[in-house]
């Protein structure tokens, strides 16, 4: 153990992307509660934005000529790994204050951690991020931690 | 919606079960509305020839949505959610109906906050999405 992450990789750790502006608008938010079949009048009128809204919120917009043939992009704040294959490990969420239309939200990723594990199928490498969404003027509105597992 | 009396509730009570099918509309919509252009949420050719799954692959955040409403829908005016964790253990497919639900694990009527474990299962009864959540009564 130990081998798969080099120090070139270990660098990243505590990185961070630069921040993400986000401005929440009603019709984003109707438009995934009818997707997800919400049933509260809050979310189904735009009132309020339902906890997974920012998974989408925060997806990245590129150009067109910037998806591959699968369709999606490549996440390019990730170290270079000798496992390649990228599978979604969980999530962890912590919520300080709901989200709704008009707010200004900025959003931080950086990398938290990164561990080597024995899977039954060989080596594999969680690569943790770590989420940070506040407010315009600072306020905290969600942490979240997500894992990507590498095999 | 009303409020949940906390001094009701008991480890152990169920929180209500719902049935979700998706299809190729509903999916398509939920991956228009979060920007996924993956083609393995539409493009059925693709998804079976290319990336070798045996049909249209069912998000899995949108099954973490789905757990979501588990909890929010169950918790009361009064409630906030505070915590949500969850990990998809196992692809679901286009077909399928999945049931999500969940369990409360633990009250503490000092602090106002009730935990609960919740889950999405496949047909077989299986558990493909589990997770927990804690919700905090003022």
């Amino acid at each position: 153990m130990g081998e798969l992450i080099d120090d070139a990789a270990r660098a990243w750790i505590g990185r961070s992307q630069d921040p993400q502006r986000i401005e929440i608008n009603r019709s984003d938010i109707i438009k995934y509660s009818i997707a997800t079949e919400q049933r509260l009048e809050k979310y189904l009128l735009g009132d309020e934005a339902p906890a997974m809204f920012m998974f989408g919120a925060l997806r990245p917009l590129v150009p067109m000529e910037e998806l591959g043939p699968d369709g999606i992009t490549v996440d390019k704040f990730i170290p270079e790994l000798p496992l390649k294959r990228v599978m979604a490990g969980g999530t962890e969420m912590t919520f300080h204050r709901t989200i709704h239309p008009g707010d200004v939200l900025i959003a931080t990723r950086s990398l938290s951690e990164m561990v080597e594990k024995q899977g039954s199928t060989g080596p594999l490498i969680f690569v943790s991020y770590n989420l940070v969404v506040k407010t315009e003027g600072g306020d905290m509105v969600m942490e979240e931690k997500q894992t990507r597992i590498l095999r | 919606m009303s409020n949940i009396d906390i001094a009701a509730l008991s480890v152990g009570d169920a929180l209500p079960e719902r049935q979700h099918t998706a299809n190729n509309v509903s999916l398509f919509l939920y991956n228009a509305a979060i920007w996924n252009p993956h083609r393995i949420h539409y493009d059925e050719t693709y998804t079976t020839q290319v990336e070798k799954h045996p049909g249209v692959v069912i998000d899995g955040p949108l099954q973490g949505d789905w757990l979501n409403q588990v909890v929010v829908n169950w918790m009361g005016d009064n409630g906030a959610l505070a915590k949500f964790n969850y990990s998809n253990r196992r692809a679901s497919y286009l077909g399928e109906t999945l049931t999500s639900g969940g369990v409360i694990t633990a009250i503490d009527t000092a602090a106002g906050t009730v935990d609960m474990e919740i889950f999405i299962k496949n047909e077989n009864g299986d558990v493909i999405t589990p997770g927990t959540a804690q919700v905090r009564y003022a």
